[in-house]
């Protein structure tokens, strides 16, 4: 009797003993598993910062106002971006065009007139499969629509709006998460008072969706200043050592389109171009060409992030 | 009798109130409205079918002179050379292998990276990161092509001396990272839709943390992560300017890593590149392999959406 008590006690003990050995295992675990994944993390974020620095520091010696204001040249010392970020600024102003009002329109007529049927499914399945539709084969797209089925050429205009089919679904899917954020009693109390519905969609909706809308818009926009493939797709020159007729001219009637027919280079293609060769000094060229790459996205994407997280603080409804 | 008979003449000659009238305006003018939005929206509906169109159209052409059999039992694609052969199957290896070896990269430290950020990560420093990964998941792709050409090739060249200096290898590495914060941020997602009190009542029983996230949180979201890794091989199987500058542009039917090989993607920015004649066989070329790309992707994109949507646990 008074033995086994004895014995009972012990494996109590002994348990507890393998208990708080446990215990102390799984907090081990647990903070084992917490260091590897802070250092996973980091290992993203380290990794921009790697890549970032290490094209500022590669690119470092083109970092002048000449490298901005030269044609591309066989000469890497001084080939510059003239061309590329002049075709950059006039193929993003295409794509702003068209992908923003039809984005917006279609954003709205998604969450505001779709009624509940097959229909509206369809347009849906298409937005959703677009996304991710990979960017190369909006490139076929272009080459064999715009290109050669509509005869536009290899163009400022066809890049503009291949880039600006692209990011389509960007700016539609945004806009529509801000439109579903406003409250039905907005729009009720307008129409309460006699209003129409494209009158509660233009002076209630569209204004309280604004900020969703840019920051999408912008991010559309970020994507569409790094594509390449679609452009390279398309056929784009590599070798431009001229500006497209200017957009604005001296005389009646001061706008000039020919500048929608010309043939272009975009930053992107620049960098791929530089990139490809085997000389070293032409690497440098494509670094510095990434690096402002990287700044001008980053910034742009930036600022939509900050946007949006400003918009979810203040509105409060 | 008469009266109707005038109307029907002359509908200008209705005496209506001008209050009516302007409503008469107002609905007129909302329709038109609603059928312009309507056309803006259906434009997604008529880019997918030109994509589709375009892709069928020129692959028909390529088609009347190879085979199908050809096409996807041929073992070369050499389709711009005198002795022209078309068997999409190399192309196919690389962009398998390449998006192997990113996914091999990518899942798990994605997988960590989300499951510290949902589990362990304090509020604050999720505030920071989520944005970061966001920023990361926007850098151009051709910048991550330069990383792997002019970085990651020469650090696994002193490993391995023997690497070329086109490989899979590391355009399958740098895609990786590449594709890192996507899984991370989507299976993140997916983590921090699991309601809290299946977490509660799990501390409540005296699990840790680790415990928690591996046994409750995440058997909870798989339908989540694993779409965010259906999801991930659809990127990586589209990706183009990684493997165009870093992988090579050889078709070669292999599957290791270590050599250099076209992708399906790389080969249609290689024909690009050069000035082919439009309808010539080369031109045609790229469509079918485009077509094949675009299947394969929609494929997956598809898997994902089921498996998001079929799958979830309703809580």
């Amino acid at each position: 009797m008074n033995t086994k008590t004895k014995t009972n006690k012990a494996s109590v003990i002994d348990n507890l003993d393998a208990v708080r050995a446990m215990i102390q295992r799984h907090k081990r675990n647990d903070i084992l598993f917490a260091s590897i994944g802070l250092l996973a993390i980091m290992f993203g974020l380290l990794t921009l910062l790697v890549l970032f620095l290490d094209l500022v520091m590669d690119g470092y010696p083109r970092f002048n106002l000449q490298f901005f204001s030269d044609f591309p040249s066989r000469r890497a010392g001084s080939a510059g971006l003239l061309s590329a970020w002049v075709g950059s600024l006039l193929v993003m102003f295409v794509t702003f065009l068209t992908a923003v009002p039809i984005g917006v329109s279609a954003g709205l007529y998604l969450e505001e007139y779709a009624p509940k049927n097959w229909f509206s499914d369809l347009i849906e399945i298409n937005v959703s499969n677009l996304a991710g539709v990979p960017s190369i084969i909006y490139g076929l797209l272009a080459l064999g629509l715009f290109v050669y089925g509509l005869g536009l050429g290899q163009s400022i205009l066809t890049a503009g709006l291949t880039l600006g089919l692209l990011i389509l679904p960007i700016i539609i899917v945004s806009t529509r998460e801000s439109i579903r954020a406003i409250p039905v009693a907005i729009r009720e109390a307008a129409y309460a008072v006699g209003a129409t519905k494209w009158q509660v969609v233009r002076d209630h909706v569209v204004k309280y969706s604004q900020g969703g809308i840019l920051t999408g818009v912008i991010i559309g926009m970020s994507r569409a200043l790094g594509e390449t493939a679609p452009i390279i797709t398309i056929g784009a020159l590599t070798f431009i050592a001229f500006l497209p007729p200017s957009p604005i001219t001296t005389t009646a009637p001061y706008l000039n389109f020919e500048w929608l027919s010309s043939s272009f280079t975009v930053l992107p293609i620049q960098m791929f171009n530089w990139l490809s060769r085997p000389d070293h000094e032409f690497h440098i060229n494509a670094a510095a060409t990434g690096a402002i790459i990287i700044v001008v996205t980053l910034l742009m994407n930036g600022t939509a992030i900050w946007l949006r997280y400003k918009i979810r603080k203040n509105i409060k409804w | 009798m008469s009266v109707a008979n005038n109307v029907r003449k002359n509908p200008t000659d209705i005496k209506v109130s001008p209050r009516l009238a302007k409503n008469l305006k107002r609905h007129f003018k909302e329709r038109v409205i609603e059928f312009i939005l309507m056309m803006a929206a259906l434009s997604a509906v008529f880019t997918t079918f030109a994509i589709v169109a375009i892709l069928l159209y020129e692959s028909f052409g390529f088609f009347e002179t190879v085979s199908l059999v050809e096409f996807f039992t041929g073992t070369q694609w050499t389709p711009l050379f005198e002795d022209a052969h078309y068997g999409i199957m190399p192309l196919v290896a690389g962009t398998l292998t390449t998006s192997f070896v990113a996914l091999a990269v990518a899942i798990p430290i994605g997988t960590i990276a989300a499951i510290y950020l949902s589990e362990f990560a304090s509020h604050k420093a999720r505030e920071i990161v989520k944005p970061i990964l966001e920023l990361l998941v926007g850098v151009p792709t051709i910048v991550f092509g330069y990383f792997a050409l002019l970085l990651v090739t020469p650090l696994l060249q002193k490993i391995y001396p023997d690497l070329p200096s086109f490989n899979m290898l590391s355009a399958g590495i740098v895609m990786g990272v590449m594709i890192i914060p996507y899984i991370a941020s989507v299976a993140e997602d997916a983590m921090r839709a699991v309601p809290m009190s299946m977490r509660e009542g799990s501390y409540a029983m005296g699990a840790t943390r680790f415990q928690t996230a591996l046994k409750v949180v995440t058997p909870a979201a798989i339908s989540g992560i694993v779409a965010a890794y259906i999801l991930a091989i659809s990127r990586a199987v589209g990706e183009t300017m990684v493997v165009a500058v870093a992988a090579g542009q050889q078709p070669n039917l292999t599957f290791d890593p270590t050599e250099g090989a076209a992708t399906i993607t790389a080969f249609i920015v290689q024909v690009a590149l050069g000035d082919l004649p439009h309808a010539s066989i080369g031109y045609q070329s790229i469509f079918a392999a485009g077509l094949v790309l675009f299947v394969l992707t929609l494929t997956f994109n598809i898997l994902g959406h089921i498996v998001r949507k079929k799958y979830r646990e309703q809580y």
